[in-house]
């Protein structure tokens, strides 16, 4: 006989399968009492700091203006003109709202053990993946972690799907 | 005042105001902390900077709806900070800026509504004195956001002013500081902060970079003006004491201008392409321009700099400008332009005006910054005269410094920084001195709010106090009693109500001149300042001046209002200078048969 999941258990259990090992220990503490039926929160996103960043990117960056603009019909030199918009933008506004650090103090290149209880969202393995940490391996990409983000706090009522205004000269 | 907790420095400046503060503790030296200000960066999104941009935006009624222009505090109107300033890019006839250079402009009435001056007819202009009170109430604000059990009319408040503000333009900042709510708050001058920032980054190590005989130039280049000063290291009783022995002209000379003349040889350099630039096209490369000037300026490997003016429509690979900055262009034009190799005697060139120009701030007429430097210093040749262990051997033909502090955003480029040091060590060694101490280590965006915080604490407790009382000497002018020449007016005498250097606090002694005052309405008075001649006392009267010494003030008024006397009534009065605790010059008319007295008010014309 088939069992009846609900919704969020048939996820919890699929993340379950995605996670591995340590990650979804911690995510599960609450409920390892009860193994037979794991239960994960799955959070409702609020789309606003999406829509926040988006407009940053637009506004500093022109990100929007660029990426829906045809590449193909336009030649390298222009391209390269408006690359260099949206760099020294996307640049600027990320400066200045979020900061990052590299996941892995490691070089890339150099090489690298991960003890047992490595932090499984922060390190990604690759290649042969077999037996028991630890495990050594070849640092590829060092990684990116947010460390602070700071957007801008919105009056209540503003509508965020706006990315950019439409602009009428008088 | 009650027990202040914090020390604020509030740095109102021409482009950007930032506010410092430290913890009042008496155990432990506390760092300067930044407040973030919080602002409209977008409709309906409020963002907390490290500085407040000084721009006001006045926008039309119909223009944004009420809570797209909110902030934590209030609904904003003008629209204050960075919005302002974006704003004010595509719409430049509602966007107020550089009031604080309005503020010390004598040829305007600076409380009347005159700004934006190109304001279309639905705006309600504000005053360059409106324009002061509205940044400080927003810093005011959002310090009370941030801080609600420390009342910011409880700390200790210092707020700068350019060192060349004239006593109407201090006494009107300190006027919108109590309108905004801050009737507590000290001046200070900037290039004075500057080096109380250095002395608070350094510690004590301030004391082995600089010895006694020492005088320190300083070099205050900001975004709109060129502020300078000298300050003399001497020695009193076994301690190093710091006296800023005399200030410049207010230079309007800044960054900005460097941006925009950039942004016009790079237009020129178009236009022979063909290209005619659209005035906002002008607008986008002085800001592509400001980015590219820094990093040629610092990194002398870079031998150009792409500049991009991107389209204004949607299309950005189609309708972009492309140009370029060259290593060459900035050479020539930035350093060679404003900070020319000119021999120590050099002086600003003036040109004749037109008859006829609109209402404008007075911008330099040479932008070459070394020649009003080599000017300030021949001016200011006999400044340390009458400190104690300074020789006055004279025969320097201009004031040797022997240190030099930058300050203010250009201070970043570290090519000119050096063209102007090499520019002072070619005067210095053409008369045989020793080259300049460059004294490093501030930040030039924060220098100042963060050195008027630590003097509020050095105000309060210990620590090195830089003295120097006013900056100049002042005087009122008086008609020589002489009979009338037909077609001449009669001779004027200048009378010295305050000398040179008077401190805080104090009082100049009152000289016997009695003047006649009619009551009831208001009477002026010529007046005049000089920031050369330290030896007059009170009561010194001049009969002959030259056009260097004595520069001539808005007139000042006074309006005599008493039960004693009718109007029409003439009273006769002394008239007393005082510089207050808060460091503005006071003078009030006393009645010689009365205890009455009335105050002087400097700024007249309204």
């Amino acid at each position: 006989m088939e069992q009846n999941y609900g919704f969020f258990t048939r996820l919890s259990m699929a993340f379950k399968m995605i996670f591995s090992g340590a990650y979804t220990r911690t995510l599960l503490q609450p409920v390892a009492a009860e193994p037979e039926v794991p239960q994960v929160e799955i959070k409702e996103h609020n789309q606003d700091s999406a829509l926040q960043l988006i407009s940053l990117l637009q506004k500093e960056g022109r990100l929007v203006d660029f990426i829906n603009e045809d590449i193909n019909s336009f030649a390298d030199e222009q391209v390269a003109a408006a690359a260099r918009v949206v760099h020294q933008g996307v640049k600027k506004a990320l400066a200045e709202h979020v900061s990052f650090t590299p996941v892995s103090e490691t070089p890339e290149g150099e090489s690298i053990t991960l003890a047992a209880d490595y932090n499984r969202s922060q390190w990604q393995l690759t290649g042969n993946v077999a037996g028991q940490p630890p495990f050594t391996g070849t640092v590829i990409h060092k990684g990116w972690q947010v460390t602070e983000m700071k957007l801008p706090a919105v009056v209540e009522g503003t509508n965020l799907n706006v990315v950019a205004a439409a602009e009428v000269e008088l | 005042m009650s027990e202040a907790r914090f020390s604020v420095g509030i740095d109102l400046g021409t482009t950007h105001c930032v506010l410092s503060y430290t913890e009042i503790d008496n155990e432990n030296q506390q760092t300067q902390a930044i407040l973030g200000i919080p602002q409209l960066v977008a409709p309906g999104q409020v963002e907390q900077r490290e500085a407040l941009p000084s721009f006001l935006f006045l926008p039309n009624a119909a223009q944004f709806d009420s809570q797209q222009l909110a902030l934590p505090w209030s609904q904003e109107y003008p629209v204050t900070g960075q919005f302002a300033r974006d704003l004010g890019q595509k719409t430049p006839d509602r966007l107020i800026s550089s009031a604080k250079s309005w503020l010390c402009h004598s040829q305007v009435d600076r409380r009347s509504g005159i700004l934006p001056i190109d304001a279309p007819e639905d705006v309600t202009r504000l005053s360059p004195f409106d324009a002061s009170k509205v940044y400080l109430q927003h810093l005011h604000s959002a310090w009370q956001q941030q801080f609600p059990d420390a009342p910011l009319n409880e700390q200790q408040v210092v707020i700068t002013v350019p060192a060349s503000f004239d006593p109407a333009a201090r006494e009107l900042t300190m006027a919108a500081a109590a309108e905004a709510g801050l009737d507590h708050a000290v001046l200070l001058e900037e290039p004075q902060a500057a080096l109380y920032s250095w002395i608070a980054k350094a510690g004590d190590n301030w004391r082995v970079q600089v010895s006694v005989g020492d005088i320190i130039l300083v070099v205050d280049i900001g975004g709109g003006t060129t502020d300078l000063s000298l300050m003399a290291v001497s020695e009193e009783q076994g301690a190093l004491q710091l006296t800023r022995i005399a200030v410049g002209d207010h230079i309007l000379l800044g960054g900005d201008n460097m941006d925009l003349t950039l942004a016009h040889v790079v237009a020129q350099k178009l236009a022979q392409r063909g290209n005619r630039l659209q005035p906002w096209q002008i607008n986008g490369l002085a800001h592509a321009c400001r980015s590219a000037k820094e990093t040629l300026l610092s990194d002398n490997d870079t031998q150009q700099v792409p500049l991009v003016v991107p389209s204004r429509g949607s299309s950005l690979m189609g309708g972009s400008l492309r140009a370029e900055l060259t290593r060459d262009e900035v050479q020539r034009v930035l350093i060679e332009g404003f900070f020319p190799v000119v021999p120590a005697d050099a002086a600003p060139q003036k040109r004749g005006r037109a008859a006829l120009s609109t209402v404008s701030l007075p911008f330099e007429q040479d932008a070459a910054i070394t020649r009003h430097l080599a000017a300030f210093l021949q001016k200011q040749k006999q400044a340390s005269e009458h400190l104690h262990g300074f020789n006055g051997d004279n025969a320097n033909s201009f004031m040797h410094p022997t240190a030099i502090l930058f300050n203010g955003g250009v201070a970043k480029a570290d090519n000119i920084v050096t063209r102007i040091t090499e520019v002072v060590n070619s005067w210095l060694s053409s008369e045989q001195d020793n080259g300049l101490k460059v004294l490093t280590g501030i930040d030039v965006d924060q220098a100042v709010a963060k050195g008027a915080s630590y003097y509020g604490q050095v105000r309060l407790g210990d620590g090195i106090r830089i003295r120097g009382g006013t900056a100049a000497a002042y005087y009122v002018g008086i008609e020589s009693a002489m009979p009338a020449i037909p077609g001449m007016p009669p001779p004027m005498e200048a009378y010295c109500l305050a000398p040179f250097g008077m401190e805080e606090g104090t009082e100049a002694n009152l000289p016997s001149q009695v003047f006649s005052l009619v009551v009831g309405e208001p009477v002026r008075f010529s007046f005049y300042e000089s920031k050369t001649r330290r030896e007059d006392q009170p009561g010194t009267r001049l009969d002959f001046w030259s056009e260097e010494e004595l520069t001539e003030l808005p007139e000042i008024e006074v309006t005599l209002h008493s039960d004693k006397y009718k109007a029409g009534d003439t009273a006769s009065v002394q008239l007393l200078a005082s510089i207050n605790e808060l460091g503005t010059l006071q003078l009030s008319a006393m009645d010689v048969n009365s205890d009455d007295h009335w105050q002087v008010s400097f700024d007249t014309r309204n």
